[in-house]
């Protein structure tokens, strides 16, 4: 990975127990779908101390999806309260909920999600035309080059989504959502569409971000890939039924070694 | 600078799909495009109107003898003879601020000099009718009162007469012969043009209205007089005084029509305006349907557009669009859609009235304003049509929008 230091990223480090980037008090998601009334999310409090990894974990339908989209700040909560870095999200408008998934919110989804038939490039400025005050030209230039580099694709400024593989993609994907130099990176099944070869890549450069501060919450049901983070939450039933620390947590450097030590030994075999 | 970002993603969106936006662009290609020929065309029909209209002379009033009716039928004006000799007089006379006054009769009739030999229209006049009507001699000088008094055979040519009965040769001191009487010519009329019906003004031969109305004609009334007044301002009163003269000299009572009609040159140029508005009225109707038409086109694509987009809607919302970003966005596609429809519809106007003056031989004329006009409409149904699905998709919900599948 060339390991351009993420601006913004290092006064992070310092503060491990003052402010919760996360945290829901109580909160509650309930929809109203016809005539029943479906509780996605039943009473759940959960906190996330700045520089930590959590994988969220749970089958469908256990709530990780909704916990995650009021998390992202695509949602309110119903009832409870949710404040992010400080800020009660509940008491926002749309537009303001905008500006703060701008500037603090780095989303990594499943299906990558990019802009097709426009460059790497040009993906990875979109968040900064939205950036109240807006930002120069020649910053956002800048910034959109180092996130790319940081990911390893800083030669592919020109690709488009169609001509990079699923890996590259989601790496587009990440140099986007880091390009604000957000506080709280959020994925929502980022390996969901890749193979393990891939998917250990990417744990590896969320393992980097993480270890440069960089908190991240990531909602995955592969409990191996759960293992690369450091606290794993597991929802069922719109309830979190566990909440503890990984014991034996997956380095993805070393994996990804294992990886290609096991394989090289399968075409030796003869 | 987040304008041009703004332009070149809707350029982006819209090359995306070129036969798509080229089909959705055609109603309006074709609205602007009709809009821009048939008023060039409109503009060009009035200008040449206008300029025949200004052949009459400056200022001039017409007086058309009354009307006749034979057997039911109501003749046109002037068929009647009710302008008489004393009625001229009298206008010259008694009239203050008149510059100059002709009688005038007219019939066809067969000229013949040499072996040559043509149908024209001869025309009976006065010595002030060159001057009425701003129309000098190019050879030679018009006749003279005196010879008006005397009814000598003295007559001034057209240039088309004087071409198809001459020749090469200079008609000037040469004799024509009208219906057998020799007439000498004294001058060669300086070109005139076509009038407002389309006629040939050149192709004539001016005689004395004495001589005309004694040897070819036989008539002891006019058909019409021709008044110049001394300058613009006094051609309204001019107007009043001359009705009224005639009015005491017919012996018409009040409350009674005239038995003639007094026409000044706005009048004429009203006339043509109206029915120029006529035609102006039609045209803003079928101009509105077909653009109304291809406002919905646009509207129909930006709503297939915002529905195909929608995951697009919602990763832009994700990374912190508002609303109104998108609004802007998609209002901004659909008006550079119809904009560019505008402007291709612009270029194939001009083309088509050029095509029409090259082929038909109709004068067109483009103005700037209905170019100006053309845009400002283009993109006032690009804002009109493009947003309602505009504002369709700047509501979308962002969780749905990312999860639209």
């Amino acid at each position: 990975m060339a390991a351009a230091g993420l601006v913004g990223v290092e006064e992070v480090c310092l503060v491990a127990m003052q402010q919760p980037i996360i945290k829901l008090e109580n909160f509650s998601k309930t929809y109203h779908t016809g005539e029943v009334d479906v509780h996605a999310v039943r009473n759940v409090s959960l906190e996330v101390q700045p520089g930590e990894f959590v994988a969220i974990m749970g089958a469908s339908g256990s709530g990780k999806s909704t916990m995650m989209n009021t998390i992202g700040c695509l949602d309110r909560p119903t009832s409870g309260r949710y404040l992010l870095d400080g800020v009660d999200v509940g008491q926002l408008s749309r537009d303001e909920l905008a500006d703060l998934r701008n500037q603090k919110i780095g989303f990594v989804f499943q299906g990558f999600n990019l802009l097709a038939r426009t460059s790497a490039f040009e993906n990875v400025e979109l968040p900064m035309l939205y950036s109240r005050p807006g930002i120069r030209g020649r910053e956002q230039q800048e910034r959109a080059e180092k996130a790319l580099d940081l990911v390893g694709l800083g030669d592919r400024l020109d690709h488009h989504p169609s001509q990079l593989s699923g890996g590259q993609q989601q790496r587009v994907a990440i140099a986007r959502a880091l390009v604000n130099q957000p506080k709280l990176l959020l994925a929502d099944e980022p390996t969901g569409n890749l193979d393990t070869h891939t998917s250990i890549e990417i744990m590896g450069i969320f393992q980097d971000l993480n270890r440069r501060g960089m908190t991240v919450v990531m909602v995955t049901h592969e409990l191996d890939i759960a293992r690369y983070a450091m606290r794993t939450v597991v929802m069922r039933d719109g309830r979190i039924v566990s909440d503890q620390p990984v014991i034996s947590r997956l380095n993805a450097v070393e994996e990804l070694n294992e990886l290609v030590r096991q394989q090289q030994a399968v075409q030796l075999a003869p | 600078m987040i304008l041009l970002k703004t332009l070149k993603i809707a350029a982006r969106a819209l090359r995306r799909n070129t036969l798509r936006t080229l089909l959705t662009m055609l109603g309006i290609i074709f609205g602007v495009g009709a809009v821009i020929a048939m008023v060039s065309l409109g503009n060009g029909a009035k200008a040449q109107l206008e300029a025949s209209i200004a052949t009459l002379g400056q200022n001039v009033i017409t007086v058309l003898s009354g009307t006749v009716s034979r057997g039911g039928f109501r003749m046109g004006f002037g068929s009647a003879g009710t302008l008489t000799q004393d009625d001229y007089e009298a206008i010259r006379k008694e009239i203050p601020g008149v510059n100059g006054v002709s009688p005038e009769v007219r019939n066809f009739a067969q000229l013949a000099a040499g072996n040559q030999n043509i149908n024209s229209q001869i025309m009976g006049v006065g010595a002030d009718y060159l001057e009425v009507r701003s129309w000098p001699c190019a050879v030679g000088e018009s006749f003279s009162e005196a010879d008006v008094r005397n009814a000598q055979k003295v007559a001034l040519i057209g240039k088309t007469t004087a071409e198809t009965l001459f020749g090469d040769e200079d008609p000037v001191g040469q004799i024509v012969r009208v219906k057998n009487a020799p007439f000498r010519i004294v001058g060669i009329l300086s070109t005139k043009g076509t009038d407002m019906w389309g006629r040939d003004q050149d192709d004539v031969l001016l005689l004395p209205y004495t001589s005309a109305m004694k040897r070819l004609t036989g008539d002891t009334t006019f058909r019409s007089l021709m008044i110049q007044a001394v300058g613009p301002q006094v051609v309204n009163t001019l107007t009043n005084q001359i009705t009224d003269l005639l009015r005491q000299r017919h012996k018409i009572t009040a409350g009674r029509d005239d038995d003639f009609l007094v026409r000044t040159q706005r009048d004429i140029t009203e006339f043509a305006d109206a029915q120029a508005r006529t035609t102006r009225e039609l045209l803003f109707y079928v101009a509105l349907i077909s653009l109304i038409v291809g406002g919905i086109g646009v509207m129909n694509i930006m709503l297939v557009s915002v529905t195909e987009r929608t995951r697009e809607i919602g990763v832009r919302l994700a990374v912190g669009a508002r609303s109104r970003d998108i609004l802007l966005q998609f209002l901004t596609e659909a008006v550079t859609l119809s904009v560019a429809g505008g402007a291709l519809g612009i270029c194939f106007g001009v083309a088509c009235s050029r095509l029409v003056t090259q082929q038909l031989g109709w004068p067109t004329l483009t103005s700037a304003d209905s170019i100006i006009l053309a845009f400002g409409v283009s993109a006032a149904i690009g804002i009109f049509f493009g947003f309602y699905p505009s504002l369709k998709a700047s509501r979308l919900d962002p969780i749905d929008a990312l999860r639209y599948e």
